[in-house]
């Protein structure tokens, strides 16, 4: 009789060891040369904790004494979103035709394209500090910035969304001779409509929440009021704000939420 | 009454009409009271295309004259962005296994873990960075410890639902064999979260690549340090290369992020 | 020697699963369990080494009270009793030798857990099964490649790894084919043989259940209502036995009550 084997080892993941330790020592080496040549400044870096205790030890208890400013604040984020919502999710409705494939012409299909994919390339703080600099402080930078922004998101799902509908009704129209534009209206737009909805109401929430931080590169907001409290050193109402923030999220979130689960 | 009329017809029932009518009527008043409302000077809004076009004028054509600067500095973005994650992901471990109800000790554990993760979610990359500027100074070490408290929020979410929902057989089983606590969770629980665990961790390096191009606007390192400075000084030739860097960064991770997710999975 | 007594399952408040169950199992021999849907066969089971915790009564292996042991000691206690499954309980993505040895995770340390470094005698004890059923050509292969069939093996071989005193089956044959169904069958009587180790199974095929089993307990709402030899499980009995839903049963329970 054969004698039994008694040594087993798992396979490991990366066959080649040669590959296998090459991979682990340029993890190392990786890990090594980026916290050697990463410009940070170690001796300010170690105060911190004495600094996170004086800030902290400032926060509490949260300041809610100017909550004139803070109410206005978040107000204005509030109309900021509201306003860059309906703009961006009307905006991104031709986009998003321009970036169907289904739909658009090749040249026209790359524009749209290309212009989705700058507004979701940056961040909406970038965006925000050129129109700052572009129209200047204030909620109008904020409602432009968070309109491309929506265009990042909302154009590209409803792109995919138009790529996806059912041709039949389309193919029906033109048979039947109707002109473009009736076509779009009636074999396209019932097909994505209601996900134009859901994305509106979710673009809503996200833009609420962007709008809070634009705010803190002078686009307007709430977080224009954030940014003054810290540049002030006012860590009690900055965590008053931040608080309201976060309570604001969360609404948003849950109702957001339900909303869609509705209407789906 | 009920005479069927056969030349009217009509989508909706009167009622549907009435609740569809009510929510076009309310969204169109509160579209109208923020603008009506909003602290918008409307003369610049008319003015806003050509200032727009003024702007953009001046960004052609990008000026490379400081490109090995901006690089070296999208270097650094990239570094911060990867070792943020790396930390983000071994805190958000434990994180994740308090947070789920079927790994959490207790009922505290629970509440303290769902309390890290709405606290490190609701608060943007942004704000934390403006905290921990305040406390670390101007650098990339806020910039790093700001990426990381928000993505344990992310990370810690996604793999807590994922231990939430993995096939509860395999913990019988090794519970029926005497394993300890330690050893079923090495066995019948790492195995399934894996997945999910990787595409996680990459998803959230991808979107924080994008987020530390901005956190040098309020000093926390990074790309961002270079393009406030530009915006500063008004050059905008230079701005504009920034931002081409910027594209070309984010997309690359995207492709990159992309093909590791096909890779692994 | 398994000994059940007076055994009470009792879920919430209602109506108790198991009621007042007696039982006993000497030897290697393979009993097998039959009884509808709800009668509590699973229950039963799961009972024994507590991966349901019973209400009240006792349960004794070879000397050791289960129902009286401390988190700890149950833990140690369970190494002792093997328990095969109907859905396989596999771990999916591991491969059959890190399934197989999960069976002695009772038994090594943490670090030889992580490390997957496992014991030499492991190693050729879990070859020398996997021969046996012949499946040790598939150690490095994922268990969620193998077939049903060759999973439930695994399943068997995790189980005999503890180096158990009996081995329970929980309707160790319903995800599988016939064929593959009484291999499983087949495999379980002969390792009881060979191993010297008594087999308890939940079963729902009579017909396997005839031919397999050295002993038949019959179970119906919550009782044991017939327990002897396999020939001598007449129509009458099994008339008994799977005769009547649960809903009736407890109606009638209803009335005497």
């Amino acid at each position: 009789m054969t004698a039994v084997r008694n040594h087993w080892r798992k396979q490991p993941f990366i066959a080649s060891p040669l590959l296998r330790y090459g991979l682990y020592a340029a993890v190392i080496a990786y890990v090594a040369v980026t916290v050697t040549t990463l410009p940070i400044d170690w001796t300010r870096a170690s105060q911190g904790l004495e600094r996170a205790g004086r800030i902290f030890g400032g926060a509490f208890p949260p300041s809610f004494q100017r909550s004139g400013l803070l109410i206005d604040g978040f107000l204005e984020s509030l109309k900021i979103a509201l306003l860059a919502t309906v703009g961006g999710v009307f905006l991104s409705i031709p986009i998003a035709f321009m970036a169907a494939r289904n739909i658009a012409p090749l040249p026209i299909y790359y524009l749209g394209r290309g212009i989705i994919v700058v507004a979701r390339s940056f961040h909406p703080v970038i965006v925000a500090i050129v129109f700052v600099k572009a129209v200047g402080f204030g909620p109008f930078a904020g409602v432009l910035t968070l309109v491309v922004y929506s265009i990042g998101f909302v154009a590209k799902l409803l792109a995919e969304r138009i790529e996806e509908i059912d041709p039949g009704p389309v193919e029906a129209m033109k048979s039947a001779g109707a002109p473009f534009l009736s076509v779009l209206i009636y074999a396209v737009f019932p097909q994505i409509m209601q996900r134009q909805i859901g994305l509106g109401i979710y673009q809503l929430d996200s833009n609420l929440r962007a709008s809070a931080v634009v705010g803190i590169v002078g686009a307007g907001g709430i977080g224009a009021t954030l940014a003054n409290a810290f540049g002030r050193y006012d860590y009690d109402f900055a965590l008053a704000i931040t608080m309201v923030i976060v309570g604001v999220i969360l609404i948003s979130e849950a109702v957001s939420g339900a909303i869609r689960k509705r209407i789906a | 009454m009920e005479q069927l009329s056969l030349h009217e017809w009509s989508r909706y029932t009167p009622r549907q009409r009435f609740q569809r009518y009510a929510c076009f009527a309310l969204a169109t008043l509160v579209v109208a009271w923020a603008l009506g409302s909003v602290n918008i000077v409307w003369a610049w809004v008319w003015d806003a295309p050509n200032q727009m076009g003024d702007l953009f004028s001046r960004m052609v054509p990008p000026d490379p004259a400081n490109l090995d600067q901006i690089l070296s500095a999208l270097l650094d973005t990239v570094n911060l962005a990867t070792i943020a994650t790396a930390l983000a992901v071994v805190l958000a471990l434990p994180v994740a296994y308090i947070a789920a109800q079927n790994t959490t000790p207790n009922a505290v554990t629970l509440w303290i873990g769902r309390f890290i993760l709405v606290s490190s979610r609701s608060v943007n990359t942004i704000i934390w960075a403006l905290l921990f500027v305040a406390i670390f100074g101007p650098g990339i070490v806020a910039g790093i410890v700001a990426i990381m408290f928000r993505s344990i929020g992310f990370l810690g979410k996604l793999l807590g639902e994922a231990i939430e929902e993995i096939d509860p057989r395999p913990v019988e089983a090794l519970q029926a064999c005497g394993a300890s606590h330690f050893k079923v969770v090495l066995y019948a629980i790492v195995p399934q979260v894996m997945p999910t665990f990787f595409a996680v961790s990459i998803l959230r390096w991808d979107i924080n690549l994008r987020e530390s191009t901005v956190l040098g606007l309020v000093g926390a390192g990074g790309i961002g340090v270079i393009l406030q400075g530009a915006i500063d000084t008004f050059n905008w030739q230079e701005v504009s290369t920034v931002l081409i860097a910027i594209i070309v960064l984010v997309v690359t991770g995207e492709v990159v992020s992309s093909y590791l997710r096909r890779r692994i999975l | 020697m398994l000994k059940i007594k007076s055994l009470v399952k009792r879920y919430g408040a209602g109506d108790p699963v198991l009621k007042d169950l007696n039982l006993e199992i000497e030897g290697d021999q393979v009993v097998s369990v039959i009884g509808s849907s709800g009668a509590g066969k699973s229950t039963l089971l799961r009972c024994i080494n507590r991966l349901v915790e019973p209400t009240s009564g006792t349960i004794s292996l070879n000397g050791t009270d289960f129902t009286a042991l401390g988190k700890r000691d149950l833990r140690i206690a369970r190494r002792r009793v093997g328990m095969v499954f109907q859905s396989f309980n596999l771990i999916d993505r591991l491969t059959v030798m890190e399934n197989v040895q999960s069976g002695r995770l009772g038994y090594i340390s943490t670090w030889a857990a992580l490390t997957r470094r496992y014991p030499k005698e492991d190693i050729r004890r879990a070859f020398e099964l996997m021969e046996r059923v012949g499946i040790a050509h598939y150690a490095d292969k994922r268990a969620d490649e193998l077939s049903g069939g060759e999973r439930q093996r695994v399943g068997v071989i995790r189980a005999l790894m503890q180096q158990p005193e009996i081995l329970l089956a929980d309707e160790p044959t319903a995800s599988l084919d016939p064929k593959t169904s009484e291999q499983i069958m087949m495999l379980l009587r002969d390792l009881a043989n060979e191993l010297k180790l008594p087999v308890i199974i939940n079963i729902h095929n009579v017909h396997e259940a005839r031919e397999f089993s050295d002993r038949i307990v019959g179970m119906r709402y919550g009782r044991i209502i017939f327990d002897d030899l396999p020939e001598a499980l007449s129509e009458e009995a099994m008339h008994d036995i799977y005769a009547g839903i649960p809903h009736a049963d407890r109606q009638v329970e209803g009335e005497a009550a």
